[in-house]
């Protein structure tokens, strides 16, 4: 199936390509009309790992609403998908986890238009079920006692997370210093560290095994999550399509669901 | 002395082999920043990542060769009922990826792990996050290329020099430290290099097990791949500091004390 | 200091079972083709397998006894013991091969190598002490090993094939040097090989092994004379002569001379294979040297061959074809002339 998809997608784009041979203006490019005036062909998005579940339910949402339409995802970390798209990877949108991603995109002069934020993730305490080691804020992160991980400065939220601390006033005590969100939560669900500090997302996306604690100080460090379509899109039609329903108050609602916050 | 020419059909994929296996050293020597070498090299903690790597390594070989040799004496020589399978859980890690390998450590060894929440209730010890846990992780990884090695030795070791030390009144342990551990010394020694140098590279098992601190419990590998995340040019300097320091030891080990054992 | 053994051991098809005694200062010499099973029971003296039945005591003392459930481990036996290819510790010198038997044993370092050194200059090696084994002939090995085995003044010393790595030469002065150390050794010696001239040069008495079974025993000449069956005939039919050369001329001690090949000098002892004994009724043309006149004082067939004792000055073995034994018509009491070319005639010092 997945092939047969690619190959699909493969021949719109050859298509799109042969029909627009007269000139280098996008916008003069015929997008493929389904019978519904809907987009159809083939999407391509670029997305932040982090939206994996919400963008696949969207996707699955925009291909059952326009016969024709094809959506096809690339999710991976932010900066990885920046350097693909700057080496000229054809897509159609990019929704970046940082602000910094984004603007590899936009200073290259890829992206159509300014990107817009189009949701936020915020910093929160992940302990183990139950919080046996009774942590309740970001002050305990200074406490000998406990095995805390946060992320390593090096990666994304780890940056976040020094940022949060330095607003607090807390110097923290971590016992390690994980290369990813997904490493610190894992030594949370084995109960080997009393908290880490995660985005919220993760925490929902952990289940049962992780509770979630708010950090009133993490609000200052809010990571905004931009998305733009892209300058040489394929299919701009369907890619317009994709941000309008991500944007939409039903786009809106799935993101909270998953964690994320309004913008 | 001269030596046959080597056949055509072992030369072409030899020569295959050599470029496979080094070009992809030869892209990071290419790609190396020279001209920023100096200011990554004294970046702070790069020292500090390599002397925890190469003290790391080195303790989690003494520990594979104080226990994995006479394990290797029990896979070669006992007559012992299942041994093969014995044979197969021990070399287990080769095969797991090290991650999992981790985990693993975790369930055993971990806060809420079978032994080691024991140890933290008995004796208030606890291994995650530690040196320690660093050793055990590399232990756990690269014992299994010492067993192996050994065991080889050990099977094509002549064990009528055994016989002999008997008819000379030494007994079972006298024979095995003062007659078979000097006759396979030289498999010992390879299979420690093995080691060593898995435990050196060590990166899924260290990082899940024992964490990521500088200091504690951050290694080469460990730093290598964070630098990837923020600045791939430091992670190619570091990369090259761990290559560099890798084969510098290894040569010299061979020099001064694999040469007369490969050479007999 | 004495053996007294019966050994069973059953390995596969083939089933061990041999009784044998050794008295103190008796060298007896298991001999038999390769497969016989002679290395098996030497284990089994050693220690280093244990039997299925039987019982091995040596000076009285059980040391094995598989009724009484009683083994004794090879590194708790007082013996010694040398290996075919000597397997000299190759990480040791040479010096501290000899001293690791009592240095295993309990002795002080300084005595042990001072008794090792002693004994590694009864065998003519006091310079190459320091030597790895590896740096040593194959003779000088040998002689090492025997050193080793003997430095602990064992009360049982075997010998496994102690000879037949050794290129021919050099096994003629190793065999020698071993009679004379045999001679000094108090104790009692078990020396398995396939070669009768080992057997014969070396042992008190004989132990043929053929398919795990003693298929004859006694002294070598008696032995040889009267050989049981077809194959220890064929195995041990070996004239053994005690002489004294010079150059290439041997004085029998018991009269007349033999010309040999090899220049030696001092006492020899002169083997003579009875297949290269021709027979002629009268002295042959071109007057050989080596030509005795001899009375036939027995006669045995053996398959194809008829094994004629001689009775003369130099009393021999000769085998002859039935066909020309019939032609020569010889029977006992026939008076013949036996000839054997000088290079058929093996010499060694005794």
């Amino acid at each position: 199936m997945r092939s047969g998809r690619v190959l699909a997608g493969l021949t719109a784009v050859a298509l799109a390509a042969s029909a627009c041979g007269g000139g280098d203006d996008g916008a003069a490019a015929t997008t493929p009309t389904g019978g519904n005036g809907g987009p159809t062909g083939t999407l391509t998005v670029f997305a932040a790992a982090s939206l994996t579940d919400v963008f696949t339910t969207l996707g699955d949402q925009l291909e059952a609403e326009n016969d024709g339409l094809t959506v096809q995802f690339n999710f991976a970390g932010s900066s990885a998908l920046a350097t693909q798209l700057t080496q000229g990877a054809p897509a159609d949108v990019f929704a970046s986890a940082n602000g910094a991603q984004m603007s590899v995109v936009t200073d290259a002069g890829l992206a159509d238009g300014d990107p817009t934020v189009f949701t936020a993730n915020v910093l929160q305490i992940a302990v183990p079920a139950g919080n046996p080691a009774g942590v309740t804020g970001l002050a305990d992160f200074a406490r000998e006692e406990l095995a805390l991980a946060v992320c390593a400065p090096d990666v994304p939220c780890g940056a976040a997370a020094e940022d949060v601390f330095a607003a607090a006033g807390v110097t923290p005590r971590p016992d390690t210093q994980e290369e990813d969100v997904r490493a610190a939560l894992t030594k949370v669900e084995l109960g080997e560290v009393d908290a880490a500090l995660v985005y919220a997302t993760d925490v929902v996306a952990a289940g049962d095994a992780v509770e979630g604690i708010s950090v009133p100080e993490a609000e200052d460090a809010v990571n905004d999550y931009p998305l733009c379509t892209l300058a040489d899109a394929p299919n701009p039609d369907a890619a317009r399509a994709f941000v309008d329903l991500v944007l939409s108050d039903e786009g809106q609602q799935a993101l909270q669901d998953a964690g994320f916050r309004a913008p | 002395m001269r030596r046959a020419r080597t056949p055509a059909p072992l030369l072409v994929p030899a020569a295959l082999a050599v470029a496979f296996l080094v070009l992809p050293l030869a892209g990071l020597l290419v790609r190396t920043p020279w001209s920023q070498l100096g200011a990554l090299l004294t970046a702070p903690g790069v020292g500090q990542a390599l002397r925890l790597s190469l003290v790391s390594a080195t303790l989690a070989t003494l520990v594979s060769v104080v226990l994995g040799v006479p394990l290797a004496w029990v896979l070669a020589r006992s007559r012992a009922r299942g041994r093969s399978v014995l044979r197969a859980l021990v070399t287990v890690p080769l095969v797991l990826p090290p991650v999992v390998g981790g985990v693993a450590l975790f369930l055993v060894l971990g806060r809420q792990g079978i032994v080691g929440s024991w140890l933290d209730d008995a004796f208030g010890i606890t291994i995650p996050f530690t040196t320690t846990a660093v050793v055990i992780a590399e232990t756990f990884v690269a014992m299994p290329f010492l067993v192996i090695s050994v065991e080889g030795a050990l099977r094509a070791a002549d064990v009528r020099y055994e016989d002999a030390a008997a008819t000379l009144g030494a007994d079972r342990w006298t024979t095995f430290r003062r007659v078979t551990l000097p006759l396979v010394a030289p498999g010992v020694a390879a299979g420690a290099v093995l080691c060593w140098a898995r435990a050196l590279g060590e990166f899924g098992a260290t990082i899940t097990f024992a964490g990521n601190f500088p200091g504690t419990t951050q290694t080469m590998p460990l730093a290598v791949y964070l630098a990837l995340q923020r600045d791939p040019q430091a992670a190619i300097v570091l990369s090259l500091v761990l290559l560099v320091v890798s084969v510098a030891t290894l040569l010299l080990l061979r020099d001064r004390w694999l040469g007369r054992g490969a050479a007999a | 200091m004495s053996v007294d053994a019966h050994v069973v051991v059953r390995r596969g098809p083939l089933t061990v079972d041999v009784a044998l005694e050794v008295a103190d200062g008796e060298v007896l010499a298991v001999l038999g083709p390769n497969g016989a099973g002679k290395s098996t029971l030497l284990r089994v003296l050693a220690g280093l397998l244990a039997p299925d039945g039987g019982r091995v005591a040596v000076d009285g003392t059980p040391w094995d006894d598989v009724a009484a459930r009683a083994h004794l481990p090879a590194h708790r036996r007082p013996l010694g013991m040398v290996f075919q290819d000597h397997l000299l510790f190759p990480h040791l010198s040479v010096l501290e091969n000899v001293a690791f038997g009592p240095r295993t044993r309990g002795v002080p370092r300084r005595e042990a190598r001072a008794a090792a050194a002693a004994w590694l200059a009864r065998v003519g090696l006091a310079e190459h002490g320091p030597r790895r084994p590896g740096q040593l002939s194959g003779g000088q090995a040998q002689r090492a090993a025997l050193a080793r085995a003997l430095v602990g003044d064992p009360a049982l010393l075997l010998l496994d094939e102690p000879l037949s790595a050794l290129d021919a030469r050099t096994r003629l002065a190793v065999r020698a040097e071993l009679r004379r150390h045999l001679a000094d050794f108090a104790g009692s010696t078990v020396l398995v090989t396939h070669d009768p001239v080992d057997a014969m040069a070396l042992a008190d008495r004989v132990l043929v092994v053929e398919d795990g079974a003693v298929v004859q025993a006694g002294p070598p000449a008696d032995v040889a004379r009267h050989p049981r069956t077809d194959y220890v005939a064929r195995l041990v039919g070996l004239s053994l002569l005690p002489g004294t050369a010079e150059g290439t001329t041997v004085r029998l001690d018991g009269g007349g001379a033999v010309t040999v090949a090899e220049p030696a000098s001092g006492p020899v002892l002169v083997a003579v294979r009875p297949e290269s004994v021709a027979l002629y009724p009268a002295r042959p043309e071109g007057s050989p040297r080596n030509a005795w006149p001899a009375t036939v004082a027995g006669a045995t067939p053996h398959g194809s061959t008829v094994r004629c004792e001689l009775d003369g000055e130099v009393p021999l073995l000769a085998d002859v074809t039935a066909t020309a034994f019939a032609e020569l018509g010889l029977a006992p009491g026939s008076p013949v002339w036996a000839v054997v070319k000088a290079s058929e005639v093996a010499v060694y010092a005794r």
